[in-house]
């Protein structure tokens, strides 16, 4: 740990031992009660059963499959599955909450990113730029129940001849039939990640753009004098000079969408093969008061974000170590 | 989640950028991503100000042409001008109706006018705290988010100038800890939580949400003062010690004031995601004391709300997360520089 010694502390100052722990304690104290605490409970909870009074292994019931101790990471991880055979296994998972992240981190991880970096790159050559920019962020700034609320007018669909929602208003005119956009497997993913996209591309533009905007301009004029379009300014000097803030817009991204809660929530409630994550943990413990399923689902977000946890302490080292 | 190692602050601001070029593939490119991001927040708004009649005949997108839809929601004097008719299909009624928490079928001004008071309702401005209405729940989300606003900031002001400024054993390892934290998803802690409230018996109440938002947002809330605090010059502390001054001097008179602009930041940053967070109010405050967000979403998932009524909402919960972004989005964008959106 050689960056611990560069530290910026000026060497005159000294303090006693007591002083930095007093400046520290609140903070400790309620990081201590409201994260470490419930951190540690909610692994032992993982291991008991729906109340947290006895261990899991009592929940098991006879003839059927049982992980003893670990019955609720059984629960967690095959309920969603079905057994029947290889293929029903396969096309299960495809509409269990573990398919559903898997498309939720391809199609809108891709969908931000990439979005946000075209924008980005087009809009630096505007002079609205500013406007334009604050227009894509804008969706940032409200709730997700919000975003929920608008999307699912757009997605409406019509019980009589009339449409209302835009989007079927769309196909209708083109003379297709209606489409129940959000109940439709596996559209209906499809169309929650879509909001996602809409929500988040403003996050990923902002930082894509300011990276951008730190090429010195001269690089891109020497490009440019050697004979080099627009298109291949961007993926042959652009692109690979901000590479380093793509990936760390990439993590932060999936990080996000592993967590990814209120969007299903209030656009589907989970239902009709929309699961992620979040929302079957929240069922499990709320409607079905199911602690030990809840936090054992839980459990498993984590271990899922745990690499992204390494990789933000290295950065954040190495990032001291260049101070 | 820092990325400043890759961004140069000096280069953010760029005067002497020389060339915007006039593409028009490139204008309409942008174009067309601006329409697909305005439009549903577009229709959401025109719609909040139609009549429920004709929100649920006619698509938002036809608001202008005054002779579709039912004849009830028209003006039939043919002597009319287009103006006259326009007035008749745009309405505030769906703002006084979610405000107030009005579920008759009728408007709420109707029902008032006519003398028979809507069940619960008194007709004058004390139904503006209704508590099924979006007026007490701006009320409740405001009681909610400006003290889990400030407690952390507070909290966490001391937690980073000690780790920015102090030296103590275990402050690298704690400090990289805490790193750590800020990704810990928020399902994590809630039973526990719940539980340990359930215990204190204050489950249903602010405070709970006042101590649950300060914990969460606490790593998140030092990790970015402290980057703020640690890049203020050493010679500056080092001048004010050989004067005399103490840390607590130094803490209040030096660092607090030249970490103005972060602590900015960072209030409009939690401001922000307490107000729009639905998932903590849904589980500690519950249908007790209804915030804008567990409104909604109830008006959502329950069939009794009407469009009318659920586009009215969600245009009223925006209003203030809208008008704080835009009128301080310097320092949002700022903010977010310094560290990735928590969650």
């Amino acid at each position: 740990m050689a960056t611990a010694t560069k530290s910026p502390t000026p060497t005159v100052m000294r303090q006693g031992k007591v002083v930095p722990w007093l400046y520290l304690l609140p903070a400790l104290i309620v990081m201590t009660v409201f994260i470490l605490y419930p951190l540690v409970n909610t692994v032992g909870l993982s291991f008991s059963n729906k109340d947290g009074t006895a261990s899991a292994a009592t929940t098991c019931t006879e003839g059927q499959p049982c992980w003893g101790v670990f019955e609720n990471y059984r629960y967690a991880l095959t309920a969603e599955l079905d057994m029947k055979d290889t293929q029903s296994i396969w096309s299960s998972f495809w509409v269990s909450s573990y398919g559903n992240m898997i498309k939720w981190l391809l199609v809108m991880v891709t969908g931000t990113v990439g979005i946000g970096l075209i924008f980005a790159v087009l809009v630096d050559r505007i002079k609205q730029e500013a406007l334009a920019k604050s227009i894509i962020f804008m969706p940032m700034a409200i709730s997700f129940v919000g975003a929920g609320v608008i999307w699912k007018f757009v997605y409406n669909f019509g019980t009589s001849q009339v449409q209302t929602g835009l989007l079927n208003a769309i196909v209708t005119s083109l003379g297709f039939q209606p489409v129940a956009w959000l109940s439709k497997i596996p559209l209906n993913t499809l169309m929650l990640i879509v909001v996602g996209i809409w929500m988040w591309t403003g996050f990923c533009m902002t930082l894509l753009s300011s990276a951008i905007k730190s090429i010195p301009e001269e690089i891109i004029e020497a490009a440019r004098m050697d004979g080099a379009k627009n298109f291949d300014i961007f993926t042959r000097v652009q692109v690979p000079i901000i590479a380093p803030t793509i990936v760390v817009v990439i993590t932060t991204m999936v990080i996000n969408v592993m967590k990814l809660f209120d969007i299903v929530y209030v656009m589907t409630g989970g239902n009709f093969g929309t699961n992620v994550i979040a929302t079957r943990m929240y069922t499990e413990m709320y409607t079905n008061s199911q602690y030990g399923r809840g936090t054992a689902i839980a459990v498993i977000l984590v271990l899922f974000i745990l690499p992204f946890i390494v990789m933000n302490i290295r950065r954040f080292k190495k990032q001291e170590a260049e101070r | 989640m820092n990325i400043t190692g890759t961004i140069h602050p000096a280069a953010q601001k760029n005067p002497a950028k020389g060339r915007k070029l006039r593409n028009v593939g490139t204008t309409i490119g942008i174009v067309i991503i601006l329409i697909v991001w305005l439009v549903p927040t577009i229709g959401l708004l025109v719609t909040s100000f139609r009549p429920v009649a004709l929100i649920n005949t006619t698509g938002w997108w036809t608001a202008l042409d005054v002779n579709n839809g039912p004849a009830s929601s028209q003006n039939l004097d043919p002597d009319a001008t287009y103006g006259d008719k326009l007035k008749t299909r745009f309405t505030i009624d769906n703002y006084v109706d979610a405000l107030t928490g009005y579920r008759g079928s009728g408007t709420y001004r109707q029902a008032c006018a006519s003398g028979t008071k809507p069940l619960g309702m008194n007709c004058d401005l004390s139904d503006l705290l209704n508590p099924r209405g979006m007026g007490r729940a701006f009320v409740n989300s405001l009681i909610v988010t400006i003290p889990s606003t400030i407690l952390p900031i507070i909290i966490g002001l001391f937690a980073a100038y000690a780790f920015a400024w102090m030296d103590f054993k275990g402050r690298y390892v704690i400090f990289a800890l805490l790193v750590g934290l800020q990704v810990v998803p928020i399902q994590m802690t809630l039973v526990p939580v719940l539980r340990m409230f359930a215990g204190m018996g204050i489950n249903g109440t602010f405070p709970a949400v006042w101590l649950f938002h300060t914990g969460f947002g606490l790593p998140y809330a030092i990790y970015m003062l402290r980057n703020s605090m640690s890049s203020l010059p050493k010679e500056l502390f080092e001048s004010a010690y050989l004067d005399g001054a103490g840390h607590w001097q130094i803490f209040t008179k030096i660092v607090l004031p030249l970490t103005t602009p972060a602590i900015a930041s960072l209030a409009i940053f939690q401001f922000l995601w307490v107000w729009n967070d639905l998932l903590v109010s849904l589980v500690f405050l519950g249908g007790q004391k209804p915030v804008m967000t567990y409104q909604i979403s109830n008006m959502v998932t329950s069939l009794g709300a009407g469009w009318h009524l659920l586009t009215a909402a969600a245009f009223l919960s925006m209003l203030l997360p809208m008008i704080v972004f835009f009128a301080l989005q310097k320092y949002f964008v700022r903010g977010m520089m310094s560290g990735a959106v928590k969650g």
